[in-house]
């Protein structure tokens, strides 16, 4: 059977965990150790798969019974057929992705909804170091100096609702948590969120269920 | 989850299964008539009286059915099975909770039935009356060994090289009894580059005057030939790192360079001992016949064509696993693979590990591949 770590998951992994229904099919991109999979698998009973870079965490997911392709994300939500996911999930991946927007539009074919998470740049403490100390701004979400991170790109709240629906997708929830990196515990943060969110976590989906005009199909059989 | 660590399987034996008997000869993929057939296997654990908690271990080319354990006539040196380290007791395939069976390929020499054997219809060996067989009609012969053996439903078929090839073949003949596959360092299909270096070991053997066109089991081997056939093929099994970090340009036995032909070099001397060792161990016109079957396998169209399971087609669990030096067959025919299975809607993990040692790294005892294979296993539930 698959392995579960008994201890409770990170809080953020919690609140995106919450969001999936039982027996839904779900990719986690960039799964890590794969705790997120293997929680969803054990109490969701969804079907699973992983992508992971990094070969020994991949290996790690494989031995504790998840799926797990070893590989580059960009290119490995490619050969998915199309829909063959309930839930595609991009849990603090976004930050490090080189063409987001490519990579949306990949997920958009295999997926009937995305969960995408990151911190939040806008919070309050990185825009007071910048005004205060007039240096690059680090914390707990983002602890990395400018030469050593392997974030790529800076992500507010604000900027990620713009660019999903640049994108073509509609928001369907978001849920911004004020919590640490590795805390199992934290809040969700309903007002002010752009300045006291430390991660936004974001549903979003392109086909909406009605609404959609359909092309009709010509029956010529 | 399985550990790596897991006690021996202790003595096995080697038995035996013949079928094909007249009047009714097996029908090989080209359409020839072999009979009979035999097939040597050896088989670890206990099967189950309801036949199904079977794992099939596919041997590579040069392989036998001897995959763990010691024969009662060993002596202290002699090694244990070729895949010893991964097969008994707690060990990544558990004896405890599988039954595990390898049996020697068709067409080869260590037991089952193959161009050295009694050609019932002379009374000598086949040599070159032999029939070429393919991957598929391995695999046939398993499937009827199987049958026979009480077998309904093989929780894993799991090979490595050419085993991977059966592996393969077994996911499209018997789909229904398969449960999950586990191909390692292998391909749906040779690349030219493959093909031509077993071009190079078949002329190697062809070029020796004892081999008097396959028809040499009465007089002397093609020894020189088998024994370059093997280096050519040993090397294809190493890579540059391997071979950097085992021999350089270290000399054997000697301080200075000879400036003849003896051989100087560490890598030349261990090439001619791995050469004359399998002189003694492999018949040449096997080399030739499974060679051949691994350049003529090609499942790239069969698995592009696969009915996904929401379509109505079969669900295996696919675990592929390559290694980052394998030259053979590198990691990229590997994600080939991947991409099939994916495109079919199958359930696919894949890994490649880091090793430096070449293709022939899954027969180097290592924690990795135990833990994967074991805990892969441990997820079928």
């Amino acid at each position: 059977m698959v392995s579960a770590e008994h201890a409770p998951i990170r809080f953020d992994l919690r609140m995106i965990a919450s969001t999936i229904e039982p027996g839904s099919r779900v990719l986690d991109l960039g799964c890590g150790n794969g705790d997120l999979l293997a929680w969803l698998v054990v109490h969701k009973e969804v079907i699973g798969t992983g992508i992971e870079r990094d070969k020994d965490k991949a290996a790690h997911c494989i031995a504790r019974g998840l799926t797990v392709l070893q590989g580059d994300l960009n290119s490995e939500v490619d050969d998915f057929p199309d829909g063959c996911f309930d839930y595609v999930i991009l849990s603090q991946t976004l930050q490090q992705v080189f063409a987001p927007d490519r990579l949306l539009s990949a997920l958009a074919r295999i997926g009937r909804r995305v969960i995408v998470s990151f911190p939040n740049f806008s919070h309050y403490s990185i825009r007071l170091q910048l005004l205060l100390r007039g240096a690059a701004p680090k914390n707990d979400q983002l602890p990395y100096s400018w030469y050593n991170t392997p974030n790529i790109r800076v992500i507010t709240l604000k900027d990620f609702r713009d660019f999903a629906r640049q994108v073509g997708y509609r928001i369907v929830r978001e849920i911004d948590i004020s919590t640490g990196p590795a805390a199992k515990e934290g809040q969700i943060i309903r007002r002010l969120a752009n300045y006291r969110a430390t991660y936004g976590i974001f549903i979003i989906e392109k086909h909406s269920v009605s609404g959609t005009p359909r092309k009709t199909r010509t029956n010529h059989g | 989850m399985s550990g790596t660590g897991g006690t021996s399987i202790g003595v096995v034996e080697k038995q035996f299964h013949s079928f094909a008997l007249p009047p009714e000869p097996l029908v090989l993929e080209s359409g020839a008539r072999l009979g009979p057939v035999t097939i040597a296997y050896e088989s670890y654990g206990q099967l189950n009286a309801a036949g199904d908690n079977a794992i099939l271990v596919a041997h590579a080319f040069s392989g036998d059915s001897h995959a763990a354990g010691h024969y009662p006539g060993d002596r202290a040196e002699d090694k244990p099975g070729w895949w010893d380290f991964m097969i008994g007791p707690g060990k990544g395939l558990d004896t405890d909770r599988y039954w595990v069976i390898c049996a020697n390929i068709l067409g080869s020499c260590m037991g089952s039935t193959g161009p050295s054997s009694p050609n019932p219809a002379t009374g000598k060996p086949y040599a070159l009356d032999f029939p070429m067989m393919t991957i598929g009609d391995m695999v046939t012969t398993q499937k009827i060994l199987l049958d026979h053996l009480g077998v309904t439903r093989l929780q894993a078929v799991i090979g490595g090289s050419v085993g991977g090839m059966q592996v393969l073949e077994w996911c499209l003949r018997y789909p229904e009894l398969v449960r999950a596959a586990i191909p390692i360092a292998s391909t749906m299909r040779h690349s030219a580059l493959a093909i031509a270096f077993n071009e190079i070991a078949r002329q190697a053997i062809m070029a020796d005057p004892n081999w008097q066109n396959g028809n040499y089991y009465a007089g002397e081997k093609p020894a020189t030939g088998l024994a370059v056939a093997r280096m050519v093929g040993h090397v294809t099994y190493l890579s540059d790192e391997a071979m950097r970090r085992k021999f350089g340009r270290r000399l054997q036995d000697r301080e200075k360079l000879s400036y003849g032909f003896g051989g100087d070099f560490q890598v030349e001397s261990y090439l001619r001992y791995q050469g004359s060792k399998f002189v003694n161990r492999f018949d040449a016109n096997s080399v030739l016949y499974i060679t051949k079957a691994a350049d003529y396998f090609d499942a790239v169209d069969r698995f592009s064509a696969l009915t996904p399971p929401a379509a109505g087609g079969h669900r295996i669990k696919y675990l592929v696993v390559s290694y980052s030096s394998d030259w053979l067959y590198p990691t990229y025919q590997a994600k080939e693979l991947v991409q099939a299975l994916k495109r079919g809607g199958q359930e696919v993990s894949f890994c490649e590990i880091e090793a430096d040692c070449g293709h022939d790294a899954f027969l180097i005892p290592d924690p990795r591949l135990t833990r994967l294979l074991g805990g892969f296993l441990d997820g079928l539930g």
